[in-house]
């Protein structure tokens, strides 16, 4: 039976790395918060970074560890995953306010708003390096798409009727990536419940906004006298809503002779649904 | 005399006998993390300390266990399983004990587990007829070689990367022909050591 001894001998070393491994994993093992991974399945994972932390598993993490104990961060999970989260945290959900983002520019494909024909490479932040970009307004939505690139939910698109981004309320969920992607900044996150933007970032003066836009803010000031609630004032020549007031009843879209105070159904965003 | 051979089996181990470039072991990790040059320099360390962890436990094995019984065509895979056992027990110990090592070496430590090239320095010691610590010398030489060679090829496939290659030999193509030139250039070291430090 001279096959036993290489048998015995085999089975014997597997055995013992058996035992030390099960003996090391029982003693040494470190315990990971089975918690993070329930957690993270309640998440999106959209891994955008709304909540503050690296993506969806640090947002878990720091739940799990305790570098944050409020569960209702998530802004594109909305109330029901902060509600799922609190859940399994024991924690109490707050009311997430979801958010929207929109393009606050209402430029046109006109020729007469473009000072010069751009070549280059197709991005915004390498077209807003030679003289601001190729609009003659220097607050305008350049319209190569930086935005588009970074949404993680392809909720944007280049108009192609006014050359400028345009982001779907109904698939953006509020990240914020776009408006810290945009070189001019003119993406901005309001509250979805919101029913009037401003749709223009200029802070030019009226006669020179009359002259590189057609339908830019002036600053004429006619929203600001009509608004039943004070909530929308002229400031440094662009008018501005304080959405705390605002009741979304839509009278300075009414009076605006340029018609870039936009009011309707267009912000209605995807948590609704 | 003896103090020479142990620094002639260690240079070897680097240049003459690089077990990436020169005996063609341990390709898989050698091509697939050595894109940039802080994974290539991990994978390297790690591989060192895997050598070293593994030539440490095979070789009494081999002596003591194997030999004694007449079952040295068992080598193989009882070293397979030792290794894998050891790089799964260090694992678990690092992550206990020291979690800053063990996140640097990160995910290379269990890759390592069936590397050809940690398998085949600890079969090569015993086929060289190596005392204990020739065998630890050769180990150290080997991963040092390891990482020579994962340091040195990082730097070439970023220069790869920069400069733009013909669409049908892009990615590993491209690659592969860099991997044989650096292997031909250390070529040029066979020999040296030995006339260096007058052993042969």
């Amino acid at each position: 039976m001279p096959i036993l001894i290489p048998i015995i001998a085999l089975g014997a070393i597997a055995l013992l790395c058996a035992v030390l491994l099960t003996l090391s994993s029982v003693f040494f093992g470190v315990k990971e918060d089975e918690r993070i991974g329930m957690v993270r399945d309640c998440l999106p994972g959209a891994n955008c970074g709304a909540c503050g932390f690296s993506g969806c598993d640090g947002y878990a993490k720091a739940l799990c560890d305790g570098t944050t104990d409020n569960p209702s961060l998530c802004i594109p999970g909305g109330d029901g995953v902060a509600r799922e989260i609190g859940e399994i945290m024991g924690l109490t959900a707050g009311d997430v306010v979801e958010k929207v983002a929109y393009v606050a520019c209402n430029g046109s494909c006109a020729p007469e708003e473009r000072k010069y024909r751009y070549e280059g490479i197709k991005t915004c932040r390498a077209a807003n390096m030679n003289y601001s970009g190729d609009r003659f307004c220097t607050f305008a939505c350049l319209g190569y798409g930086d935005c588009i690139r970074v949404c993680p939910r392809d909720a944007i698109t280049i108009n192609e009727e006014r050359c400028i981004a345009e982001i779907d309320p109904k698939k953006c969920i509020g990240c914020g990536l776009c408006a810290k992607e945009c070189p001019n900044n003119i993406i901005h996150l309001i509250n979805d419940t919101s029913t009037v933007v401003v749709k223009c970032s200029s802070h030019d003066r009226g006669a020179q906004v009359r002259k590189v836009c057609l339908n830019g803010c002036i600053g004429c000031g006619k929203c600001e006298k009509t608004c039943p609630h004070g909530a929308i004032k002229v400031e440094n020549n662009l008018a501005t809503i304080d959405y705390e007031k605002c009741t979304g009843c839509g009278k300075c879209h009414d009076v605006c002779p340029v018609k870039c105070i936009h009011f309707g159904n267009f912000i209605c965003g995807a948590h609704f649904e | 005399m003896d103090f020479k051979v142990l620094i002639y089996i260690l240079l070897t181990g680097v240049f003459v006998n690089n077990y990436v470039l020169q005996r063609f072991l341990g390709i898989c990790p050698f091509l697939g993390v050595s894109k940039k040059f802080d994974q290539a320099s991990g994978m390297g360390i790690a591989v060192i300390f895997v050598m070293l962890c593994a030539t440490a436990v095979t070789y009494p094995i081999q002596k003591y266990a194997l030999e004694p019984l007449g079952l040295g065509y068992l080598q193989t895979i009882v070293f397979i399983l030792v290794i894998a056992a050891l790089v799964q027990f260090v694992e678990i110990i690092l992550k206990r004990f020291i979690p800053a090592l063990y996140k640097s070496l990160g995910v290379y430590l269990p890759l390592i587990t069936t590397n050809c090239a940690v398998l085949g320095v600890a079969i090569n010691n015993i086929t060289d007829g190596f005392n204990f610590v020739q065998s630890m010398f050769s180990s150290l030489g080997v991963g040092l070689g390891f990482l020579l060679a994962m340091v040195l090829f990082a730097g070439v496939r970023s220069r790869i990367e920069n400069c733009p290659s013909p669409k049908s030999i892009q990615g590993l193509p491209i690659t592969l022909i860099a991997a044989s030139i650096v292997s031909m250039a250390f070529l040029g070291f066979s020999g040296v050591i030995g006339n260096l430090l007058g052993v042969s």
